[in-house]
């Protein structure tokens, strides 16, 4: 008798337990250019695992910036590996937690089909009004565009056509809405299921700039939480691999 | 203290309010004026359309602008038909988007002045055989001059202060569309906090020392 009653708490405590740990939450700091990847990541996540991911999408350095002023973040997928980096040194991460999640794919993309040729000799001929870049200051995705046009010897003579989105996604509006009739974008924002989502699009050999590695980190607020140590396990899954892959990354 | 590249972004910004405010002064009497007398039924909604900029978070405003006046746009093909190009990543795209921008804070000071005065001072000039233009010249804008030193302020300060709009139909180009405040966001973006300070700081002292110049004008309430 007097046994039963301390086992119907103690199975409620059970019960309560591994329902909290089913229905645990994680923020997730999401790097602009991976938006689509990490929505379709998320819900299968959730799918798996039980386990909700809330992404909050920005500019990597404006992440940053939050991060380091007491944003509640757990895990952080950065659109270059410096940025983890870092916070690593300046104690902000779980130690050892950092780790390439994906390598960017630099794409020269139109709008207009026909417009980008598969060689990039658009480039050449200049024959448009505005090439759009992201902040190379900022972006890795705009540092690798202007090691491109460095290595074509194209830099001078076009820099008088830039226009600078603050991060991909804005220069990826530039260019859908036409105002700037090409520019360098991420190609997970341009390929669906590999394919080209439309317009037309150079795909940017990887030997023309420094390999835009994003890195990925847990950082202090996620650390013994198990829902952060899931995502980056379900990150390192060979399920999440095919849906990153599938965004044009390479791994 | 200011690099080059600081200045030039200061420089660019008080251009583009002064422009702007001047543009806005010479628009936005009449729409004030219209506003302040008229008994149409449109009155409601012009007054609702000059005053959606208030409550429109600027990258709406910013979004559609983008889709209007680029080249698949309806301002867009205007423009490029009339041999102007389009105007996005041009100053003049800037001025054209901060007009719509600070429309309502030129208007509404200058419409409520234009009503607190009243038929009555325009009926008595009648009399004294003043002709309409007259009467607006030498009547009302002397007595509407408090409302508008208030929209010119307030037109002018909220250019300064406007980023959402230029950050997307700017295009962040040096001394043609980067103004202050997109200066400061891409110093914190490339975490260079010092230099982000220094503009940060001035655009906040700078925004008090107006708000304080139009709070404290003597006799005259702030909104007329």
């Amino acid at each position: 008798m007097k046994s039963r009653f301390i086992a119907l708490p103690a199975g409620l405590v059970l019960a309560i337990s591994s329902l909290t740990a089913q229905t645990a939450e994680v923020q997730v700091a999401v790097a602009a250019n991976f938006t689509a990847p990490m929505q379709k990541i998320a819900a299968e996540f959730a799918k798996d695992t039980g386990h909700k991911a809330l992404l909050s999408f920005g500019a990597t350095g404006k992440l940053y910036a939050q991060i380091k002023n007491g944003a509640p973040f757990q895990v952080f997928l950065a659109a270059d590996d410096k940025t983890p980096a870092r916070l690593e040194t300046e104690g902000d991460t779980v130690p050892g937690s950092r780790f390439t999640y994906a390598i960017g794919t630099l794409v020269l993309w139109s709008a207009k089909p026909g417009f980008v040729d598969d060689q990039g000799e658009v480039l050449k001929k200049s024959e448009f009004k505005h090439l759009a870049i992201t902040n190379p200051k900022t972006a890795p995705y705009g540092a690798a565009a202007i090691a491109t046009l460095t290595q074509f010897g194209l830099l001078d003579s076009l820099q008088s056509k830039f226009v600078t989105g603050e991060n991909v996604s804005q220069t990826y509006q530039f260019i859908f809405t036409g105002n700037a009739e090409l520019g360098f974008v991420a190609l997970s924002q341009v390929m669906v299921d590999g394919q080209l989502t439309g317009g037309s699009a150079w795909i940017v050999p990887a030997d023309l700039h420094d390999p835009i590695r994003q890195d990925a980190v847990i950082l202090a607020n996620g650390k013994d939480q198990p829902a952060a140590q899931a995502l980056v396990d379900y990150l390192k899954s060979e399920k999440a691999k095919v849906i990153i892959k599938s965004y044009g990354y390479a791994l | 203290m200011l690099s080059e590249v600081d200045l030039a972004a200061v420089w660019l910004t008080f251009k583009l309010a002064s422009l702007t405010t001047a543009i806005l002064m010479v628009v936005g009497t009449p729409i004030a004026w219209w506003l302040a007398r008229t008994r149409s039924k449109w009155k409601g909604v012009i007054g609702a359309v000059v005053a959606l900029p208030l409550v429109l978070p600027p990258t709406v405003l910013g979004f559609y602008l983008l889709i209007a006046l680029g080249p698949h746009g309806p301002v867009g093909q205007l423009t490029q038909s009339l041999g102007w190009g389009v105007l996005p990543f041009t100053f003049a795209g800037l001025v054209v988007a901060s007009v719509f921008y600070s429309l309502p804070f030129v208007v509404q000071p200058l419409q409520q002045a234009f009503e607190a005065i009243g038929p009555r001072p325009l009926e008595v000039a009648a009399t004294l055989r003043a002709s309409p233009w007259d009467a607006f010249f030498t009547v009302v804008l002397p007595l509407a001059k408090p409302g508008f030193i208030t929209a010119a302020i307030l037109g002018f300060a909220h250019t300064v202060g406007e980023f959402g709009v230029v950050l997307m139909i700017g295009g962040n180009i040096p001394e043609k569309t980067r103004v202050v405040s997109v200066q400061i966001y891409d110093h914190v973006e490339a975490l260079e906090y010092a230099e982000a300070h220094v503009l940060a700081g001035g655009m906040l002292l700078f925004s008090f020392l107006v708000l304080l110049a139009l709070y404290s004008r003597k006799g005259t309430n702030a909104w007329k």
